[in-house]
This record gives C-alpha cells, structure tokens and sequence, in this order.
C-alpha cells in the first residue's frame, strides 16, 4: 500500500471513530439541534414584531435564520473543540502519536466528522425551521451554493476548534474559545440589520466574520442583494481555515501537553 | 541478559531536557540491550516519564542522541514509532469506547485487516481477563482493568520494544502481580521491555538490569544483585524508653547505629525471627527497656539514601504528574 492510501484509511479510522461517539451519545446531536432552536422561537417569539424595519423580508423567521444556521457551526465546533480536548487530555492522542500514523490522519478524522455531525444538525434545524413557517425561495442552485457556504463556514469553525482544543490543558482552557464561536454571531447581522446598530457595536458587527457569512446565507435562501459579501464571506472562511490548519499542524508536531 | 555482542534496542547518549530553567535530564546514557528488561528507577521528578517521551519520540530533547531499534528519533520518528509500543503512567484508553472497539481501533491503526483484528482483540481480551467486559464503555472500568486493556492496545501491533511507564502505579497487588506476570510472558517472547518505576521490588523482580535515576542523572547503573550490594542490608530498629536504655545497649550491642533524639538504635541484621530473638536475649542481660522493635528491608528510599546522601523525598514531585 503506498503512503496515500495508508492516510487515507487512516483518517477514515479517526473518522469513524469520532463519529461512533456522536452515535454512543446522541444527547450531543440532540442539544445540539435544540439549541438553535430554542434559540430562534425565542427570538421569533421577542422580536417578531420588528419585521416592519427589516425591508423586503417579510416575516421576521426569514430573516434570522441564516444567523441561526450560522450558531448552529458556531455550537458544533465547540462541541468539537471539547472532544478534541478530552482526546488531548486522556492521552489518547499521545497514544496515537506513538503509533505510525500521519498527524494529518488524527486531524483529518476531527474534521471530517465534525463536517457531518454539524451538516446533520443544521439539516434538522432548518427542517425545523420550516415546520415553524421558514420559506426560502431559493433554487436548486442557490440551495447548492448556500450548502456550499455552510460547509465553508463549518471547515472555517473546525480547523480553528482543533487547534484551541488541542492546546488547552483543561476542558475549562476552552471557555474563552467557545464563548468566541457561541457569541459572535450575536453581535452580527444575525438578529438586527447592522445599519440599526449605533457606534462601536456597529462597526463590530460590520466586521466581524459572521456578518458577511449570514448576509450571504440570507441572499441566497430568501433574494436580496449579496454584494460583495460573498467574496468577503469566502476570503474569511478560507481565511481562518487556513490559519487553524497551520496552528494545529504546529501543535500536533510539537511536544505533547505536560 | 545483555551480553556485549546483542545489538541494543535502545541507546541514549548525553539526554538533555529542560522545561523552563529546570532541567529534567542532565545528560543521560542508557543502552537498553534487545530481548532484555531494563528498568529506570526513580522517585517522582526524576526525569522517569520523560526519558519516556523523548524515546517514544512524544517529547524532542534539548540535547543527546537517541536510537530506538537502530532508528534516529528525531531523524526517523516514523520508523520507531513502527518498532514500538507505548504504555503510559495514565491510561490512555477511549473512555467512549467499549474495550473490544478500543482494540479494534488500534488493529485497524496497524492495518492488520478485519478478520486478524477480530481474532487478535478476542485473544487479548481472553488474555487479560477483560472478556466480561469486551462490550462495556471503558469508562465504566476500574483502574487496574483500564491498564490492562491500555496494555493490550500496545500489545495488538505486536512491538518489538515496548516502553512501560509506571506500569504498576495505583494498582491493587493483584493486578500489580498479573501485569507483572504479563511482563514476564512478552520477555519470554523475545521482546525488549523499558520499564519504569518507583518500586525497587518491582525492578528487582523484572529487570536484567536498572538504571536509577536521580534529578535527571543516572547515580548507579547494574543488575539488580550489583546494586542490591551496593546499599545498606535490612536492619533492626529498637526504640527505648529512655537514655540510659539506649547507653546500655549500645555499650552491649557494639556495631550499632544510635539516634539519640530518637532513643533508637539500628541494628544491622537480616531481619529473620531468629536474629531478632539472640538480639534481645543480647538486650536481656541489660537494663535497657525496648519500647518497640522493628524490622526494616532495604527499600528505594535506602537506595537513594546510600547513593545520594539523601531521601527520595526531597525531590519535587509535580514534575512528572502533568501529562
């Protein structure tokens, strides 16, 4: 067998590893769709009424779900970052690292798995979603196109999830990282058009990451203008893709946690 | 035994480590040779865990060379990673795992195919009286069975070299003496073991030879005979209601040991009954009054006493905990 395909059938072994915990404790799925959605009655039912200054969308459900969906990446990669942490913690990972296996396998398991765990709540919240009156518009291809953000913005939260999971000593090491990923959309265009913003604040959510994300999720789900926020979207995803890839490569290099 | 002409397993030559300013390994040599049991022995903050890491090729070391199986660690990590297995100080199972999945994940790591991998987890779990629980989370494990299946997991790569860090620690004195029979069985089978340990007993039971290790240095190296004569034999500690007591043995028993703040007095011996029973005769035609006898074996502490001057507890130990 050659280099490649040992990788290959390695990180589908990390794969299936990661994701026979998913399905041990299905109570991680289950919050995790649950969230997002006690989330978006709660803002449905508080904000509902202000659908008069959010333009051409008509009722309020249409407007925030692309930041719903967004909350739904942000909650799965901290549910990644904590798996990745006990992995570091219990010492299987040293374990692993004693072993013949390409980092990039270990690696490739967390995010491959973390990709379809995440997939499948967000699938099931915007099933839920419809069930409470969502409407998209959007075609076969802007369907494809905003799956194809969803999984950029998930690769995005999981390659930086890794890393923050592998270089906290503790589960509690983690908080400042899952506050980043739980909150940030909250002071995004997710719930409010950053334009009813004032200051400081406004100029946070205009840009920070989220933002142009859900701007774009919302163009293609429900029409309106996308402008350059999809290109700003990519260029983010790609952005710190990238960087969490580099920094968990460092880290799984370097000298284990002592 | 290691004999000169058998290639080693194992050479570490002038290891380095530091972590901040303290330093952990101060230039160490080992040669582990292959097919035997080699044993680092030492106190917590030695340098045990780490010498462990840097041979494993977890942990790179600031200065020295390693060789493990005739590889380079920082060379060819990937080719002594092959060649070993590693059991570390704290179980490093999947706690979401049933032990049988944990097995059969480290059989698909190896590549050893579906059918070989079923029959060598199936063995191992027969082997280390783990099949009862096969299909159990091994987060529902006691400590000792959590060591044997991590055990079993380096086992089911079939290693040349097997790294065994602390193997024993926390353990009840049964699963202590079945690991230590499952040691015994992989020397039989031609494997070479570094074992690492606390416990004098533990390496006098298992190792060809030890090496002690002492705030990162290696203070004596031998078999364990060697260095059993090197230390002081058992002895018999009295301890007397009195001063005058303790001056009226003394004068009777002569080549003793006193500790007048303590009223006691140690008293080389083998430690047997019958030895104890001529010394207090000795003592009975005296007026000394013993308050308490006791017998004392040489012991780590005894070891580290004679070689360094001083007791194992003036080492640090969070040294080596964190992992």
């Amino acid at each position: 067998m050659t280099t490649l395909t040992l990788a290959v059938q390695d990180s589908a072994t990390m794969t299936r590893r990661s994701l026979r915990h998913v399905l041990r404790y299905p109570v991680t799925l289950v919050v995790a769709v649950a969230v997002p959605v006690l989330l978006l009655l709660l803002f449905v039912g508080v904000f509902g009424a202000l659908k008069s200054s959010l333009g051409a969308h008509a009722s309020y459900i249409d407007y925030v779900m692309p930041g719903i969906i967004a909350m739904t990446a942000g909650y799965g990669s901290s549910v990644t970052a904590q798996a990745v942490n006990r992995d570091s913690t219990e010492g299987i990972i040293a374990r692993f690292r004693t072993m013949a296996i390409s980092p990039t396998s270990m690696l490739n398991g967390y995010i491959v798995s973390a990709l379809a765990r995440t997939l499948v709540s967000a699938a099931l919240v915007i099933a839920v979603s419809i069930g409470l009156g969502y409407r998209p518009t959007a075609d076969a291809g802007r369907w494809l196109a905003a799956a194809g953000v969803i999984i950029l913005l998930v690769l995005a939260l999981t390659w930086l999830a890794v890393p923050f999971g592998l270089a906290a000593k503790t589960a509690e090491g983690l908080t400042g990282f899952v506050l980043i990923v739980q909150l940030l959309p909250f002071i995004s265009s997710a719930f409010v058009p950053t334009g009813q913003m004032s200051g400081s604040v406004r100029w946070f959510a205009e840009h920070e990451p989220f933002t142009p994300v859900i701007d774009t999720l919302r163009g293609l789900l429900t029409g309106g203008p996308i402008g350059s926020n999809g290109i700003t979207a990519v260029a983010w995803c790609a952005g710190l893709a990238l960087a969490g890839y580099v920094w968990a490569r460092v880290l799984s290099r370097r000298d284990i946690n002592r | 035994m290691t004999s000169p002409a058998s290639t080693p397993a194992i050479v570490a030559t002038g290891l380095r480590k530091s972590f901040g300013d303290k330093v952990v390994l101060d230039g160490i040599d080992l040669e582990v040779g292959a097919g035997t049991t080699f044993s680092l022995l030492g106190p917590n903050g030695a340098g045990k865990t780490t010498t462990v890491q840097i041979m494993s090729t977890l942990v790179h070391a600031d200065g020295g060379q390693v060789r493990v199986a005739g590889h380079d660690v920082v060379r060819d990590p990937a080719a002594v990673r092959a060649a070993i297995g590693v059991t570390g100080q704290f179980s490093a199972v999947d706690s979401l795992l049933t032990g049988e999945e944990n097995l059969l994940l480290m059989a698909d790591l190896h590549h050893l195919g579906r059918a070989e991998g079923r029959r060598r987890a199936a063995a191992l779990l027969d082997q280390f009286d783990l099949a009862d629980a096969a299909r159990k989370t091994t987060m529902t494990y006691s400590g000792g069975m959590k060591r044997r299946l991590d055990l079993a997991m380096t086992l089911i790569g079939d290693p040349r070299i097997i790294f065994l860090d602390e193997p024993t620690t926390g353990l009840d004195p049964r699963s202590r003496r079945m690991m230590w029979q499952i040691i015994r069985e992989l020397v039989a089978g031609g494997v070479t073991i570094f074992l690492t340990t606390q416990q004098l007993d533990e390496a006098d039971e298992l190792a060809d030879r030890i090496a002690v290790l002492d705030h990162g240095k290696v203070v004596a190296e031998g078999s364990p005979e060697e260095l059993k004569r090197s230390i002081p034999g058992a002895h018999v500690r009295l301890h007397f209601a009195d001063a005058a007591g303790l001056d009226a043995a003394a004068r009777a028993l002569g080549d003793a040991f006193r500790h007048d703040d303590a009223l006691t007095l140690e008293v080389p011996s083998d430690g047997g009954a019958i030895a104890v029973r001529e010394l207090l005769n000795r003592l009975g035609d005296t007026a000394a009054r013993v308050d308490e006898v006791s017998v004392h074996t040489p012991d780590l502490d005894d070891v580290f006493f004679a070689l360094t001057g001083r007791p194992t507890t003036e080492t640090t130990p969070e040294m080596e905990n964190a992992r």
